[in-house]
């Protein structure tokens, strides 16, 4: 019952080749084959959002996209957004706010407010509590982390 | 604490979090293991059912490498075990194999493990597991459990009720008729459960060879699991040892021993070989302990002028399948009777509990265990009794809370109160709610048609449980912590704790109580935990115990080790170690502040310069030190939450627009991290109160055991929670600290049913179970009209 197929792909900024069998999700591939285990599996069903990763510029709920579907393609996962510095002003607001506590949903959420900030405006609370309503955290109760979003929107954007 | 503290008190972010944040946390699934296997569950598709028969071949034939293991080759290697509690000799409960043998009790109960290279090899083989089963009639609707013509959860036992007691005080029957003004009203609670986002995760790797069981696993109460494996696998302690990584979340649900964690290291111990077991949200749906699950009757009895004079409640609660194995399994239902009514002066009482068996997931602990009944069902009381008084709800509670004059007490329904800010703390909601303004604010919206609800509940959190609760009970649980405290040749310093960090941040905290005692900065210690070949031997995770208990033992510790540093540096410095302090990373003059020496040059001398100090001293740089609360049973916290809501009387839907808290913890170590835990806290209250709730048909199948349809909150849906403190350090402790992780879940449920409740009053209707739904509020309403 196993088929496998080759796939080639950036991932974090650098080229990867694989043989995967066509059945693997991308975050398997990711975790599993690559080792990049800060993007987590909560539901494997796309509704916890704890998978998102960022696929050819927008933000994906790896679980229901297949390895074989990223052929091609330029994948993002937190440690790349880390390494580059993209999403340190993120990052350090979620610390300073003690927006994370088990730090399972963290990376998700940290992906969905990257796609958030590149609206290039402040939002309001509202908007930013819509915008995160595919990402479940159990932890937080959200205020924490829409505080830390709101933070790191003045900082970017000012006001 | 001895000395005025410069970190303690402070909202100081944690190091864990910057790791966290980067994408480095390490979860149980994470790790990597030569030669791993992986593990699947066959599980029962029907709540009740003989197995007459069970085939894999046509596993091994799909899956060449796989191995299956049913339950009947399990038990070769570890029996089934029974829950009992030895204080309560009439506790009812069933032998339960850690792998169901002949009969499956509940819709998702392994009937066998199937192991492979791969997890999707072994879900194939799993898939193809051939199990011949012969349907019985299940218990599966609550209510009509105890009906002498109810299907019995296991036939050989006779009848479903597992337990039944009785509290009463005074003469609750005469009170209760006397009264001016009597209301009741009759409760349910829904089943739920704590929803982790990270499943529960088990690596379990037996070493024929030194015959060594290493476990890591995504567990709240690593000693607990060393133990049951230990005796269960019949491996000697000593060569057991249960590691915990980050912990992706637990409240509760991983505190628990599961049949799943045993098999897979008696397979792995069968094996040789390490072997992995992640559960799948859907598992984790029908396998996770679930909670609640109660159908309480209460009534309540006033004077005139709205003084209590008797309260009554009926529970009904129920145990699953089995009673959990491990820990006295009757606390739901024990929380119910002996905490409703907790914050009120009152001398009249009658709880009656009884427990039954269903065919459904065993039930356990899950956070605030019954609390968050009890105080749903005792402030709704209070909003009716006040409104039959004619008394505003705030002033009725002010009225009728125990004074500080009648404390020490003992509740009627069993609560040893010490002490209690209950007025402080509702003065300081009324004034951050504007409590009178926002009543003119509904009273004016009324009159546009816009139904708002307001409500105000008091609650009472009962944390850091001591021994008298488990010791009697026989459970082999520790209510102790510990900590090793040492100092590191470049002054630095390392804190060693029992306490297990599942993302409260306790370790953070910890280093803010060392550093304080040392009089060094909490960046300068370390704190490592979760290993029980490592660590001091301790407790876990588990009501709201971290600070109470294992941060009095990393203070008692840091002073045992200050001391050894201060005689230390009275040999190298030639002075009376009583003239010295510590401050600013140095050992200083007691009376100039002056620096003599550096923690830094304390710790070089010690461990690499013993050829430099007086013969006979023995530098001891490291302490250990072990807390067992003996001040009182337990730390009670408490407080008063606030809500307001709009509910659309078209649609039935509940709006949440404000929520309060002002909470009394004792004294706070850090407030960045208690805030966030009321916040989370409430949150999962609030998902409670509306959303939460596993759907059973008549049957026992649970009908939503998936994300996408069992509803948890999310963020579009919850309010901006403002939270308020009052501090009145806990009594006997040095630190003054009271748990702070549950107290937002016990007093959310209640703030908003009282708040839809003011909402709908108007109209003439009312809700009692929970979770309030759009349906629930819209048929109360057309109750009301017809
Ligand atoms: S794991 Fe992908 S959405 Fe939950
Ligand atoms: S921090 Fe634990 S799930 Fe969000």
């Amino acid at each position: 019952m196993q088929e496998f197929a080759d796939i080639a792909l950036t991932v974090n900024g650098d080229a990867v080749a694989r043989r995967v069998e066509t059945r693997q999700h991308l975050v398997d591939f990711l975790r599993i084959e690559l080792g990049l285990t800060g993007s987590h599996l909560g539901c494997e069903h796309g509704v916890c959002g704890a998978c998102t990763v960022r696929v050819d510029g927008a933000v994906v709920r790896g679980c229901l996209m297949l390895a074989v579907q990223a052929d091609g393609a330029d994948v993002w996962t937190v440690e790349g957004l880390s390494d580059t510095g993209e999403i340190a002003d993120l990052q350090q607001a979620f610390i300073e706010r003690n927006a994370l506590q088990c730090g399972y949903c963290t990376p998700g959420m940290l992906l969905t407010a990257a796609e958030m900030l590149e609206a290039g405006r402040r939002m309001t609370r509202a908007e930013i509590r819509a915008f995160l309503s595919g990402n479940f955290c159990r932890c937080t109760g959200y205020h924490a982390i829409v505080d830390a979003i709101e933070t790191a929107m003045q900082g970017r954007f000012g006001g | 604490m001895a000395d005025p503290s410069p970190s303690v008190g402070r909202p100081l972010p944690r190091s864990a979090a910057r790791r966290l944040a980067f994408g480095r946390g390490r979860y149980a699934d994470d790790l990597r293991f030569p030669g791993l296997l992986h593990l699947a569950f066959v599980r029962s598709p029907h709540a009740h059912a003989r197995i007459v028969r069970i085939d894999p071949a046509p596993a091994i034939a799909a899956v060449p490498n796989a191995r299956v293991f049913t339950g009947a080759d399990i038990a070769r290697v570890c029996g089934p075990w029974q829950a009992s509690v030895d204080n309560l000799p009439t506790l009812v409960s069933p032998p339960q194999h850690i792998v169901a043998v002949d009969r499956a009790a509940w819709q998702g109960e392994p009937v066998a493990a199937v192991v492979a290279a791969s997890r999707a090899e072994a879900e194939d083989a799993a898939a193809e597991v051939v199990v011949e089963w012969e349907p019985l009639p299940a218990a599966a609707i609550r209510d009509r459990t105890l009906d002498a013509d109810a299907a019995p959860a296991h036939p050989e036992l006779g009848g479903n009720l597992s337990y039944a007691t009785l509290i009463r005080a005074g003469d609750p029957d005469a009170a209760l008729a006397e009264a001016a003004h009597t209301v009741e009203g009759r409760f349910s609670f829904a089943r739920h459960t704590g929803v982790p986002l990270e499943p529960r995760a088990v690596i379990a790797d037996y070493d024929p060879g030194e015959g060594t069981l290493t476990v890591h696993g995504s567990h709240q109460a690593p000693w607990h699991q060393q133990d049951t494996l230990s005796r269960h696998l019949g491996i000697p302690e000593h060569l057991v040892r249960v590691v915990t990584p980050d912990i992706g979340g637990g409240f509760g649900i991983k505190l628990h021993i599961y049949g799943e964690e045993i098999a897979v290291s008696a397979v792995s111990r069968l094996l040789g070989r390490p072997v992995k077991y992640v559960a799948d949200r859907m598992e984790s749906f029908v396998s996770d302990v679930q909670a609640r699950d109660q159908s309480v009757s209460a009534r309540m009895g006033v004077d005139e002028d709205g003084g209590i004079r008797g309260l009554a409640v009926d529970a009904l609660s129920s145990f699953g399948a089995y009673a959990a194995y491990g820990r006295p399994p009757v606390n739901e239902g024990m929380m119910t009777i002996m905490m409703t009514g907790g914050p009120y002066a009152n001398g009249h009482y009658e709880g009656r509990l009884r427990i039954a068996f269903q065919n459904k997931p065993p039930s356990g602990m899950y956070r605030a265990v019954g609390q968050p009944i009890a105080c749903a069902v005792t402030e709704q009381l209070v909003d009716w009794a006040a409104d039959a008084a004619g008394i505003d709800p705030v002033d009725m509670r002010r009225r009728n809370y125990w004074t500080d004059e009648a404390c020490p007490l003992t509740t009627p329904g069993g609560i040893g109160i010490r002490r209690l800010s209950l007025g402080r703390c509702l003065d300081r909601l009324v004034a951050m709610m504007d409590y009178g303004a926002l009543r003119a604010e509904q009273a004016a919206l009324r009159r546009n048609g816009v139904h708002r609800g307001i409500g105000v509940a008091t609650f009472l959190e009962m944390t850091s449980i001591g021994p008298e609760r488990y010791g009697p009970a026989g459970a082999h649980v520790s209510t102790q912590d510990g900590a090793t405290v040492r100092l590191e040749p470049s002054g630095a310093v390392r804190c060693v704790t029992s306490v297990v960090e599942i993302g409260q941040g306790t370790h953070a905290a910890l280093a803010q109580i060392v550093a304080d005692c040392l009089g060094t900065a909490p960046q300068h210690v370390a704190v490592v935990g979760g290993d029980t070949a490592l660590t001091p031997y301790g407790g876990g995770a588990w009501a709201s115990r971290g600070l109470t208990i294992g941060g009095e033992a990393a203070w008692r510790a840091a002073q045992g080790l200050r001391q050894n540093i201060l005689e230390l540096a009275g040999s190298i410095l030639q002075a009376d170690p009583a003239g010295l302090d510590l401050a600013g990373g140095a050992v200083c003059d007691r009376a100039t502040r002056e620096a003599r020496i550096t923690l830094a040059e304390i710790g070089r001398i010690g461990h690499f310069r013993h050829d430099t100090l007086p013969p006979g001293v023995q530098p001891e740089l490291a302490v250990t030190r072990h807390y067992v609360p003996d001040a009182v049973p337990f730390a009670l916290a408490n407080g008063v939450q606030g809500s307001s809501l709009e509910v659309d009387t078209e649609t039935g839907e509940v709006r949440l627009l404000d929520h309060w808290v002002v909470e009394d913890c004792g004294r706070i170590v850090n407030p960045l991290l208690v805030e966030e835990q009321i916040r989370g806290g409430v949150v999962q209250g609030i998902g409670g109160a509306l959303f939460e709730e596993c759907c059973y048909d008549g049957e026992g199948q649970m009908l939503n055991a998936s994300f996408a349809d069992y509803l948890v909150p999310m963020a579009a849906e919850m309010p901006d929670i403002h939270v308020g403190h009052v501090e009145t350090p806990l009594e006997g402790t040095a630190l003054g600290a009271k748990g702070a992780g549950e107290a937002g879940t016990v007093g959310a449920p209640a703030a908003v049913l009282l708040a839809v409740n003011d909402a709908i009053r108007p109209l003439g209707a009312q809700v009692s179970s929970l979770p309030v739904t759009p349906e629930s509020v819209l048929t109360a309403i057309a109750a009301a009209r017809a």
